[in-house]
């Protein structure tokens, strides 16, 4: 139910509000992406690629890029367990924690976030331009992108705090 | 049979995968050409009630802008009329009956995008089909490639499967105009032969040959063009004639004519 509504909030707040800011051109924060990154620690791996799938999708519909933020975050999903395995080896978790800052501290969700939105704008920047012709203004856009994505998301997910902590209490 | 099975279980995640990122590139490759997203889009009346609840909110801010640039092109139209009704007008008067322009307010707008997109509030109800023409008060904008019952989706000239027929008009050397990716304001010229000259300042018009648009609209004007030695055919730099980054209303272009004139093209190739 949570997440239900953190997903509708994280989509409107894409399509409102954030699609409409730039920074040079072309690097738009995809903050949505949070929306994927804090599905919980145990959840069932190919239940995480559906919901991906299907996140990336309801994004495509409103940005008329049928299938190209499916695929990215299709992809930023099949890397998210080995992330975690590789930064976090020894992470215990109980039953539906998410990796949050509260749960990886500042700097690991940092690292966590960075490495997957990373991978995540690789796509997106190659896939929209379809080609590696601009090769390096490409890797330019993917690692200023990447920064800006990771900083709204880190922005949003402080102001989702309160919230969460709540919801913990009950 | 067991064994297989007993495969796809092990390796369930990596094969969904797979399965899932094929379909999403299976998309990918299919909304990369003019012709496939006139077939393969998706428009339809909820994503654009959501899209419209932000844009009546930023519509308001904008009100003032909007005005001002209502009341420039109403000073415009109110100039040709004086100039048309000056000289014997039955000749233009005829040549611009074939099309009607529907007017219509744009509910979002990007620029920043490889592929841009516009959404507009007329749709089906309002008589809007796929492939018709769109322009701004200064010039063309894009081309409607997918209606709902009340929103319509145009390519904007900023994506890359955008080409517009244009015509220089100096010499009415037939050429075609693309999104140069990088610079929301600027346009490629191309498909120019050898032999013509251009001159920064060159207004480049629609041709007409394409049914979308009258002929005669302006599309851009030349920035720079350079001259290669070792190509046929050459291109040049062109400024958009519409600001795309203040698009808040446009018009519809509807041809009266346009089944007819495909009909007899048909018919002739045959």
């Amino acid at each position: 139910m949570k997440n239900i509504i953190r997903f509708i909030l994280l989509i409107l707040l894409q399509v409102w509000v954030l699609d409409k800011v730039s920074f040079d051109g072309f690097i738009i924060p995809y903050v949505y992406v949070l929306f994927v990154l804090l599905l919980p620690l145990n959840i069932n791996k190919s239940l995480l690629l559906l919901i991906a799938f299907g996140t990336g999708l309801t994004i495509d519909f409103f940005e008329n890029t049928l299938g190209l933020h499916a695929a990215a975050l299709v992809l930023l999903a099949f890397f998210r367990p080995g992330i975690i395995h590789l930064f976090f080896p020894r992470l215990e978790f109980v039953s539906g924690e998410e990796p949050g800052i509260i749960k990886l501290g500042l700097g690991g969700f940092l690292k966590y976030s960075f490495s997957l939105v990373f991978i995540f704008q690789l796509v997106i920047v190659f896939l929209e331009t379809f080609s590696f012709r601009h090769f390096l203004t490409s890797l330019w856009y993917v690692v200023l992108g990447t920064l800006v994505t990771v900083v709204f998301i880190v922005v949003t997910d402080l102001i989702f705090l309160p919230s969460k902590n709540k919801i913990r209490k009950r | 049979m067991r064994n297989l099975i007993i495969f796809i279980k092990r390796n369930q995640f990596f094969l969904l995968f797979l399965i899932l990122e094929g379909i999403s590139l299976f998309f990918v490759i299919h909304s990369y050409s003019y012709q496939r997203s006139v077939s393969f889009n998706a428009v339809n009346d909820f994503t654009g009630n959501i899209l419209k609840t932000s844009g009546n909110i930023s519509d308001y801010f904008l009100l003032s802008k909007i005005n001002q640039q209502l009341l420039k092109e109403n000073s415009k139209l109110h100039n040709q009329l004086s100039e048309k009704f000056g000289v014997n007008d039955t000749l233009s008067n005829k040549q611009d009956s074939n099309y009607t322009y529907i007017p219509a307010m744009v509910i979002r707008n990007t620029t920043n995008r490889h592929n841009n997109f516009i959404l507009l509030n007329k749709g089906l109800k309002q008589g809007i089909s796929k492939e018709m023409g769109v322009i701004s008060d200064n010039g063309v904008a894009g081309i409607v490639i997918g209606v709902s019952e009340n929103y319509s989706l145009v390519m904007s000239l900023l994506n890359s499967n955008a080409k517009i027929s244009g015509r220089i008009k100096k010499n009415n050397q037939l050429v075609n105009v693309i999104w140069d990716e990088n610079s929301p304001a600027l346009g490629k010229v191309v498909d120019i032969p050898a032999h013509i000259n251009l001159q920064p300042g060159d207004t480049v018009i629609t041709s007409g040959n394409s049914f979308l648009f009258p002929a005669g609209m302006n599309i851009g004007t030349i920035v720079s063009y350079n001259k290669s030695e070792n190509r046929g055919l050459n291109h040049a730099i062109l400024k958009f004639s519409t600001d795309f980054n203040s698009l808040y209303f446009v018009y519809i272009i509807k041809n009266k004519m346009k089944k007819e004139e495909e009909k007899l093209l048909e018919e002739n190739e045959k």
